[in-house]
């Protein structure tokens, strides 16, 4: 990397429109389709079944869920959308315009990545004000709940570009997120506290780094937490470490970008 | 002229081990229209692959306009466009969209006056809305070039540009290669259409196996190894020729009805003038004669022959 040549921020913005009106293009897909399903969850569990199941932690049962849906969301949406979105160019071979291009390797992260989070951090805030239409809501650590937002969004954004680098086939690009991603998402807290989970099982869940992300953001709504707030900042802060770790190896070694 | 491209020692091994490259060297003189002709899998995409930074090369040094491939990459793909052989495109983009990307992606500021002229010059700018999806299989060509071109390069690379495509298209480009060189444009184009090389490049390297085997000023290679050939249809058949006529080494044709000379510019043998007085003498007459240059594709064809 030359470090002499002045960074190509224009590039950085030509990536980073592309991917925002791919978004605005495919506006029922992005947008639209995840908040229905997220409005399904409060009609199903909040108040169908969430009226018949008691307070936890002093939380009504709908009010509870919010946290863990916004996160389910921006999890599964920041790594459909990065993934996707490296993934496509690649396998329609127009990649060569981008591998070919005066742009650093952290650029093109900064503006995949940077395009694929901020989709799913305004499809967050969209969830946010639809779960406000259904349950009340209190945000009692604003700026911590934005924190873990970005964060997350950011995290996942780039544990997607990974997944899109590495797959093959559409098939490997469904795989992880399906096999992986959803179980830990359901079994991490967006449901039920841990609390709540039999003995052995409580200790299996601290091995779902999901946990932490909600039970992170759920503490910035309403100040109660599974695991304290300072270990879900260090876990999220880990997982991020992680995969720009993973990212800094793909681009040194051109893994499957540049044979 | 100084060389605007310089290839020194550069190899590729594929991780397949596969090596499609050995040690390749090459100069690229500033302005010209260099083509580079080879068979299939000669190697020819990987060597453009390698200067435009999308494969790694495996040893070897590249400059463009001085500056290093690898040390230097923005500075050397600035000035670098690429119009590949396949039609990849991102099918849902605007016309308009997707070539003013491609400007900025090369860190170019906006230019709508620019990217205008561009999609005229390629009759594009009545399908500037329209997505790349709905484009015939020559807009979207048209579409690769624009895209190319969005940045103002000063080396173009086309790989296999007329492949595929219809005459026209075909004459539009190469009128567009021509304006570009007027521009001062380095174009360095491959392809299979060898008579097009032929009417386009100022020079020619052949390549086959991952080698050069020759690089040379098309007149050059047409005068080092071009031959003329002159046909005569004679009126009445020949079961033979004649033995005064010997030293012209003449071919018949099996129904005796045609006679071939074959004979190289640089002339050891005789010339056509006394083959037709010997003719005449030994009574031999004809209908009517046609002489012919050999081809760059027949010259290219008995390269490749020689090669081992």
């Amino acid at each position: 990397m030359n470090l002499r040549a002045a960074p190509n921020f224009r590039a950085v913005w030509a990536i980073y429109r592309v991917e925002m009106a791919r978004a605005f293009r495919t506006v029922l897909q992005s947008i639209i389709s995840p908040v229905i399903s997220t409005s399904l969850y409060f009609v199903v569990f909040g108040s169908a079944i969430g009226s018949r199941i008691n307070e936890i932690d002093g939380i009504p049962y709908g009010a509870f869920i919010v946290p863990g849906l916004i996160m389910l969301s921006l999890l599964t949406q920041s790594i459909s959308n990065a993934s996707f979105a490296i993934y496509f160019p690649k396998f329609v071979g127009s990649i060569y315009e981008l591998l070919s291009a005066p742009v650093s390797y952290l650029e093109i992260i900064i503006a995949y990545v940077g395009g694929a989070a901020t989709k799913s951090i305004m499809l967050g805030l969209i969830i946010l004000g639809t779960a406000a239409l259904f349950v009340p809501l209190r945000i009692e650590h604003p700026l911590w709940m934005v924190a873990f937002l970005v964060l997350t969004a950011v995290t996942f954004s780039l544990f997607g570009f990974i997944i899109g680098i590495w797959a093959k086939t559409f098939e490997q690009l469904q795989l992880v997120p399906l096999l992986i991603v959803t179980p830990l998402t359901f079994l991490g807290g967006s449901f039920y506290s841990i609390h709540m989970l039999p003995g052995i099982w409580k200790t299996i869940t601290l091995f779902n780094p999901v946990v932490y992300l909600i039970s992170g953001f759920r503490w910035s709504f309403y100040g109660k937490a599974d695991v304290s707030v300072g270990v879900s900042l260090a876990m999220t802060l880990v997982f991020l470490a992680i995969c720009i770790a993973i990212v800094a190896w793909i681009f040194k070694t051109g893994y499957r970008l540049r044979n | 002229m100084s060389s605007i491209i310089s290839i020194s020692g550069v190899t590729k091994t594929y991780a397949t081990g596969f090596k499609a490259l050995k040690e390749i060297n090459l100069d690229i003189e500033r302005g010209e229209i260099f083509a580079l002709l080879g068979p299939n899998g000669a190697g020819k995409t990987t060597l453009i692959s390698i200067v435009c930074g999308i494969v790694n090369r495996s040893s070897g040094s590249v400059t463009v306009d001085g500056h290093d491939i690898g040390k230097d990459y923005r500075a050397a793909r600035a000035l670098i466009g690429l119009v590949p052989q396949e039609l990849t495109i991102d099918a849902f983009e605007s016309v308009w969209r997707t070539v003013n990307y491609s400007r900025g992606l090369f860190g170019k500021p906006a230019n709508p006056d620019f990217v205008e002229k561009v999609l005229r010059d390629l009759s594009l700018w009545d399908k500037k809305e329209s997505k790349a999806i709905t484009l015939s299989g020559g807009m979207k060509r048209r579409l690769m070039i624009a895209k190319a071109l969005a940045h103002e390069p000063r080396v173009l690379f086309l790989d296999e540009p007329t492949a595929g495509v219809d005459v026209e298209l075909r004459q539009d480009m190469w009128a567009m290669v021509r304006r570009l060189r007027e521009d001062g444009v380095t174009i360095i184009l491959t392809t299979h259409y060898i008579e097009e090389a032929e009417a386009m490049a100022d020079r020619v390297g052949v390549i086959n196996k991952g080698e050069i085997i020759l690089v040379e000023g098309k007149a050059e290679l047409m005068r080092k190894l071009g031959r003329k050939q002159m046909k005569l249809e004679l009126r009445a058949p020949l079961s033979t020729i004649p033995d005064g006529l010997s030293r012209y080494a003449l071919e018949l044709s099996p129904d005796g009805n045609q006679l071939t000379y074959t004979y190289d510019n640089q002339s050891d043998r005789p010339g056509v003038a006394s083959l037709i007085r010997d003719l005449e003498a030994a009574g031999i007459q004809f209908r009517d004669l046609d002489t012919k240059n050999s081809s760059l594709e027949e010259i290219f064809v008995s390269l490749l022959r020689q090669e081992p």
